[in-house]
């Protein structure tokens, strides 16, 4: 009866009233993130120090926005940046045009280039958002806003998503 | 100086009724967003206590635009009786004992009546005067509600009234309080009165009047700014006051129940707050009915279901007994 369908819905929607909101407060909680989530890219680097990318400029020619740029340079064989022969010695993603699709982690034959978790990229000018290989080397926490706002502050910079495992591609990454 | 208390009274009264209406939008959106498992505003002041504010800040700096085929006078007399009638509606409703009420007439009922009623008319003037189709569809929609439920909300009240014997709500508060709650004497007058009660606040499942998802609004479609405002405000005192009505003649007013002591407005407030989250969980959890659809429930059920109750009441009290 259509009487008790009534019911039903109110006992429903009594149930959810007494439930937890799934909404995350976001700014003020972390979101949730899966481990697979593809955000911005990190080079990482050989446990020994060395940076994986070897200067191949594979990413750049599968990256179907044009967004990467890389310039090789002959590595120094007494103190080489990479292992291979070659180093980038310029690699920028820019941020706006990269769509996060990770074509440039699967075509990397070095696995240096590693879509991260970090995704609160906004900025306020386009230059800005040129991500050079200070922006993306292991070590760097956080993106260009982020960290200047925390350079301001004189705090750390504070990530908002928090994922349950970092995978293993991103070697050498830590959150805090 | 009768003159002079009831004047301090009624301005006490309006002061706490738009106060209550202001908080009103906030339990409303708190209260709907955790049917729906969500937060709700939280953002202004600790729990968003201070929405209501910025709502109304928002609200008065808006500018106010008006259609070039409106009817101006009407146009802009409409949200002024929809809110006049609406906040003059409660005045009759007893908040506690003896003086707490701001008038306290032989005719209460029928006041309180009249007034919402005549508050009905600032909708459908509203859609009539706007000059333009949504609004009107609107306006048309409230008087096609009005001509439904109105009858039956009527006759379900007679029932209570009868068995009192009195139409001033103190009486009717007092004869409860002797006599236990209405609501177990006269449950199918309650239901029915409830049910057209919703459409009186125009409530889902009978929110057709303004239909945001078919009308764009419906009869306030073309107020902007405090005209809008006004009409909001009018609504939910429709809702406060219609709460406070059933609260009175059905579970006893400001009367305090299982013998407990009694607080002067305490079980008042407790008991009206009861129906205001029973609307509101109705409003989280039902359908709108088409205006079709109520008409016929209207005349079909309620009123057949009013008219028969209304006569086994006359029998009873006709017989010396009570029901």
């Amino acid at each position: 009866m259509s009487v008790m369908a009534l019911a039903k819905a109110l006992g429903i929607t009594l149930r959810h009233f007494f439930s937890k909101p799934v909404t995350i407060p976001y700014p003020d909680a972390p979101v949730p993130l899966k481990p697979r989530f593809h955000g911005r890219h990190v080079l990482t680097r050989h446990p020994d120090g060395l940076e994986k990318c070897i200067g191949c400029s594979l990413c750049a020619a599968a990256c179907p926005a044009y967004a990467i740029y890389v310039e090789p340079a002959e590595n120094d064989p007494e103190n080489p940046v990479s292992p291979g022969e070659r180093y980038a010695k310029v690699y920028e993603i820019n941020m706006l045009r990269c769509i996060f699709c990770g074509n440039c982690e699967e075509a990397c034959p070095t696995g240096a280039i590693v879509l991260g978790y970090e995704f609160e990229l906004a900025d306020y000018r386009y230059a800005d958002f040129v991500y050079t290989k200070a922006d993306l080397l292991v070590d760097t926490v956080g993106s260009k806003p982020q960290r200047r706002e925390a350079e301001r502050l004189g705090k750390p910079v504070k990530l908002g998503f928090q994922v349950p495992y970092v995978r293993e591609a991103l070697e050498g990454v830590k959150y805090e | 100086m009768t003159f002079l208390i009831v004047a301090i009274k009624a301005l006490v009264l309006i002061g706490v009724l738009l106060g209550v209406t202001a908080y009103i939008t906030w339990v409303m959106r708190r209260g709907l967003a955790r049917f729906q498992v969500r937060y709700g505003p939280n953002r202004v002041g600790p729990f968003g206590l201070l929405q209501p504010l910025a709502d109304a800040i928002k609200m008065m700096f808006k500018e106010s635009i008006e259609v070039v085929t409106a009817d101006r006078l009407v146009y802009w007399l409409a949200p002024v009786i929809a809110f006049t009638f609406a906040l003059a509606a409660f005045a009759a409703i007893p908040l506690g004992q003896g003086g707490w009420v701001v008038a306290n007439l032989d005719m209460g009922v029928l006041y309180v009546f009249a007034a919402s009623e005549l508050a009905v008319y600032g909708i459908f003037l509203a859609g009539w005067a706007s000059g333009s189709k949504y609004p009107l569809l609107g306006g048309m929609r409230s008087v096609a509600a009005l001509i439904g439920y109105e009858l039956a909300l009527g006759l379900a009240l007679l029932g209570p009234v009868m068995v009192v014997g009195s139409l001033n709500l103190q009486d009717i508060v007092e004869w409860q309080r002797q006599n236990g709650w209405l609501i177990w004497w006269q449950l199918p007058a309650f239901l029915v009165y409830f049910i057209a009660a919703l459409a009186e606040m125009s409530r889902t499942p009978f929110d057709f009047a303004e239909a945001e998802q078919e009308l764009v609004g419906g009869f306030h479609t073309e107020y902007t700014g405090m005209a809008f405002g006004v009409f909001f405000m009018a609504e939910l005192l429709h809702w406060i006051t219609g709460s406070a009505l059933m609260a009175t003649i059905f579970l006893g007013g400001w009367a305090a129940p299982f013998g407990l002591p009694e607080v002067p407005v305490l079980w008042f407030f407790l008991k009206w707050a009861l129906f205001i989250f029973l609307v509101l969980w109705i409003w989280a959890s039902w359908f709108r009915t088409r205006y079709d659809q109520m008409m016929r429930f209207a005349w079909g059920v309620l009123f057949p279901v009013a008219v028969v109750w209304f006569l086994v009441t006359a029998y009873f009290v006709s017989k010396g007994g009570t029901l």
